[in-house]
């Protein structure tokens, strides 16, 4: 990975995806380590082991309710990934009006943390420069 | 339902096939649930937004201010109207379960309440003649004609992977030349009512999009990287053909009120985002995508604000501390 050796610990994001994996591919051009949240509701559940940026997207086209992804809302249930969240980046679309991107608004009120970033779908080139540089500043400026 | 039977495609056996009940309790593909509680829990009709309310707003606007909205609003019928009768029913026979073809239905019938509802717009801003007038224009107004025959002619071609993308193309690409418009009126404090309705139109659009993208991206998983690369390509070059089409309507449109350069920047954005559904990337570089703020802000409220906290001063933001959660907090 080409951050690792430069900072002293290296950002770990942990995302959630649906099926459509537009989340996913935005997570494989960050060129960051990624641990994804599973989405089968039996599956073994993931454990943040060390501090991490949240990246969800919102289930759109509603209100607040059932914007969050019930996969999230499982893994954030769990005091010990909460302690470790440090902030959130959510997807989503502007036609879905005041709703775009409302799963990043939601936590970060819930949870205290700062809602860093929104991109529509895949996120272009531009959101790819942004997140990928910005998380490994918001790293540095935390340890 | 879908079984893929030697010489058959698979949209012929369809057909022939017989019809099972379909069983909501056995899901092949969660996201047919997903989508289906989604448009479903957005059901509306037109009565429920207060038009009338605009009826003063619309008595301000200049005669060809007037025509332009009304040409408008019954281009997006004729869209909504193909989309209604063909579009969506053209894809129930290459339905992957059961449970897709549902979702076709309630897409279908979707359609049909968006191209009413522009008439309940007319039957309470406009006079009879004046919308008959553009009726006329609709009719004979040759990019529009051109709009809808370069979708026709791929849902009507037996590659069902086509229809999905040209079915992608039109509501995600080619709604936008007039959805333009509303947002615009919004931003000025005009018509704000009908916008109210046309977000709703955008709302479910978005859906349609996302899942009917979401279905193509599953069927080309399953074809050879040659025909896969061959798709692409076609989907690329009927977005061109597309493109070039809407800037000469959206010409014959706007030109007169001086608006065309912006709504182009509006189809750019649109164009890339019509493309990320079926999995491509977008074609249009981003220096010709930044979309206006007060039209960004009239589509998504709050969407202009800086929501980049990495390139603010984010080092005195103070991180909380967490409070406990339960499922029932996040009222889902």
């Amino acid at each position: 990975m080409r951050g690792e050796g430069v900072e002293r610990v290296p950002p770990e994001l942990i995302y959630f995806s649906t099926r459509s994996g537009n989340t996913h591919r935005f997570i494989q051009k960050l060129d960051l380590p990624a641990r994804r949240i599973p989405l089968e509701r039996d599956a073994q559940a993931l454990a943040a082991t060390r501090p991490f940026v949240l990246v969800t997207p919102t289930y759109g086209g509603g209100g607040a309710k059932g914007a969050v992804p019930a996969p999230v809302i499982r893994f954030l249930n769990d005091p010990g990934n909460r302690e470790l969240l440090m902030g959130v980046v959510a997807a989503g679309n502007t036609n879905f009006g005041a709703a775009y991107g409302m799963a990043g608004r939601i936590i970060a009120e819930k949870c205290k943390v700062p809602l860093l970033y929104r991109f529509e779908l895949l996120g272009t080139d531009e959101d790819v420069t942004r997140v990928s540089k910005g998380v490994r500043e918001f790293w540095t400026r935390q340890h | 339902m879908n079984m893929n039977d030697g010489n058959l495609t698979r949209s012929e056996a369809s057909r022939l096939s017989r019809v099972d009940a379909i069983n909501w309790n056995r899901l092949q593909d969660d996201k047919d649930l997903e989508v289906w509680n989604r448009l479903t829990s957005n059901f509306w009709l037109p009565e429920k937004v207060p038009l009338s309310n605009d009826i003063p707003s619309w008595n301000t606007l200049t005669e060809p201010e007037r025509r332009l909205t009304i040409r408008v609003f019954t281009g997006l019928t004729l869209l909504d109207t193909i989309q209604s009768s063909v579009g969506a029913p053209m894809l129930m026979p290459d339905a992957r379960t059961p449970h897709e073809e549902a979702v076709y239905a309630n897409i279908a019938f979707m359609e049909a309440v968006h191209a009413r509802s522009y008439s309940s717009i007319f039957s309470t801003l406009c006079t009879t003649p004046e919308v008959d007038d553009a009726f006329r224009w609709s009719e004979e107004n040759a990019t529009l004609q051109a709009k809808a025959d370069l979708v026709l002619a791929r849902y009507r071609a037996e590659d069902p992977l086509m229809r999905k993308v040209a079915s992608v193309f039109l509501e995600s690409f080619l709604f936008y030349s007039g959805f333009y418009l509303p947002m615009y009126w919004s931003s000025h404090a005009k018509l704000t009512n009908t916008a109210d309705l046309i977000r709703l139109i955008i709302r479910d659009e978005a859906v349609h999009g996302y899942y009917i993208g979401y279905k193509f991206q599953q069927d080309m998983a399953e074809q050879t990287p040659e025909r896969q690369a061959e798709v692409k390509a076609y989907a690329y070059d009927l977005m061109l053909a597309l493109y070039e089409n809407e800037v000469a309507y959206t010409e014959s449109l706007y030109d007169e009120v001086g608006l065309t350069e912006d709504v182009k920047v509006f189809l750019h954005y649109n164009a890339n985002k019509a493309l990320m559904n079926l999995g491509f990337e977008g074609l249009f570089p981003q220096e010709v995508c930044h979309v206006a703020p007060t039209i960004l802000a009239a589509l998504s409220p709050g969407a202009d604000e800086n929501h980049d906290f990495f390139s603010g001063s984010g080092s005195s933001y103070v991180v909380g501390r967490t409070e406990a959660t339960e499922d029932d907090d996040w009222a889902f």
